[in-house]
């Protein structure tokens, strides 16, 4: 696929799709942030708290989308041994764990004004909590090994077995009625929200997911030039003791 | 099937010469329950009301504690790689492994829990549902702990890390465990938690051995 399987096409393709990427990413979110902030009426019950739902929704689906890229890159990782799909995989996980913490953060701060409380046991907030210790143990695991091939595979296997909690987070708004309004976004019937405060939604969540794919680039592309440096380096000392040896 | 029982034959032989393990497991159950009454104080409602989140919540540490042993032991003298070579599928050797461990861990475990139920003064109408949910769902937290034990082979700080891997994955059998002991002491019907307890061990019978051979096979590379 246009050569991207490969760390040097991924360098390639990368330097094509990343400054339109940027672009489109900051276009969307300064509409989208225009739009949220004063075109869209404020909630006739909510008031103007309404507006963190701009920031909280696309941080919560990137969260989950953040989990499913790492799930998906991990079992291309171990079925077809890719190491760029290891790398998709390791660079994805701190972006998405940071969603996952900011989803929590700005609903809490949501949740103080509306429900009065700063926190409650609702199934969708426990299954987010999850998911954010999942991305937890995902990295320990990681970073748990001296050869980072094996913390790669090991995590692969570790981000497959988490996956299950995704549609659990997805569909616990309506398994369990409990304090967490249900989806009004992605529904069989269309979205419920009225179009003045559906488009400024819809920019940010493009907007954010643009930023996340932009910022995985940046990690993966990194990761690539670590991988060399190190390599580099590692032949380096390989041919200082070569010599060593035979002088 | 065969080499299945002489799996489990000999880790449970292991068990019992080597002994303490499964000794020390109920143990810790034992004194982390009798820790609450003095942490919360001794009165009967309060102990009554929590009883079936305490006993849960230690039962799932405890059955995590000889978790670091299950392959460790075998990975460090090398007798893992040799049953690697056995015709046998890593598969079968893993859930011989977690038969093996349930039978030293889950069942003292649920032997022990009745008896902190009545320390705990809990009501009389929960004792078949903790026995029930015991049953079926400390096979679980073997299954899981199994993958989990599998994956931190040759980690370093295997243990504690161990705990951050499983402990997420263990929260749905403890939320329906809980559920269920919570209806039957209000003598509500708790068939629905129970459903979904099985449900969660059979999907878990298959997938996690499958995961654990998986992460095997990664650490005898």
């Amino acid at each position: 696929m246009l050569g991207l399987s490969t760390p040097s096409g991924f360098i390639k393709v990368s330097k094509l799709v990343s400054p339109w990427l940027w672009t489109a990413c900051v276009l969307l979110i300064g509409a989208g942030l225009y739009f949220a902030l004063f075109v869209s009426p404020a909630d006739y019950q909510q008031g103007q708290t309404v507006r963190i739902m701009y920031i909280h929704v696309p941080s919560a689906w990137l969260g989950m989308f953040g989990y499913s890229v790492m799930a998906l890159a991990s079992a291309a990782g171990l079925v077809w041994k890719n190491p760029l799909a290891d790398l998709v995989a390791k660079a994805s996980a701190p972006i998405g764990a940071s969603f996952t913490f900011l989803c929590l953060a700005t609903g809490s701060l949501w949740g103080k004004p509306m429900w009065g409380t700063w926190w409650a046991w609702d199934a969708r907030l426990t299954s987010m909590l999850i998911l954010l210790f999942l991305y937890f143990g995902y990295i320990a695991l990681q970073n748990a090994f001296d050869d980072p091939g094996r913390g790669a595979r090991a995590a692969a296997i570790l981000a497959l077995a988490g996956f299950v909690n995704v549609p659990v987070i997805k569909f616990s708004v309506d398994w369990w009625k409990t304090l967490h309004q249900p989806a009004s976004l992605m529904k069989m019937s269309g979205p419920a929200l009225h179009p003045s405060m559906l488009t400024p939604l819809l920019l940010m969540v493009s907007g954010f997911t643009c930023f996340f794919v932009a910022v995985l680039i940046v990690r993966v592309r990194t990761e690539i030039l670590a991988a060399k440096i190190r390599a580099l380096r590692l032949s380096e000392i390989h041919a200082a003791q070569g010599s060593g040896v035979a002088g | 099937m065969k080499r299945l029982i002489e799996i489990i034959r000999r880790d449970l032989r292991l068990a019992l010469r080597q002994g303490s393990d499964s000794v020390m497991v109920v143990t810790f159950f034992v004194l982390t329950v009798i820790l609450f009454p003095f942490g919360i104080g001794p009165e009967a409602n309060i102990l009554e009301r929590v009883s079936p989140g305490v006993l849960w919540v230690t039962a799932l540490l405890a059955s995590m504690l000889s978790l670091d042993r299950l392959f460790q032991a075998d990975y460090e003298d090398g007798s893992l790689e040799l049953l690697a070579l056995t015709p046998t599928a890593l598969e079968i050797l893993v859930i011989g492994k977690v038969a093996a461990h349930w039978l030293t861990t889950g069942l003292p475990l649920m032997i022990a829990a009745p008896v902190l139920a009545v320390l705990l003064h809990m009501n009389g109408d929960g004792f078949v549902a903790l026995l029930v949910t015991m049953l079926l769902g400390t096979p679980t937290l073997s299954l899981i702990g199994a993958m989990g034990a599998a994956l931190v082979l040759g980690a370093r700080r295997g243990g504690v890390l161990l705990s951050l891997l499983v402990l997420p994955l263990y929260i749905p059998v403890l939320i329906f465990g809980v559920g269920a002991i919570d209806s039957a002491v209000q003598g509500l019907d708790y068939s629905a938690q129970l459903l979904l307890l099985g449900g969660i061990l059979l999907a878990a019978l298959p997938l996690a051995p499958l995961a654990a051979a998986a992460a095997l096979r990664q650490a005898l590379e």
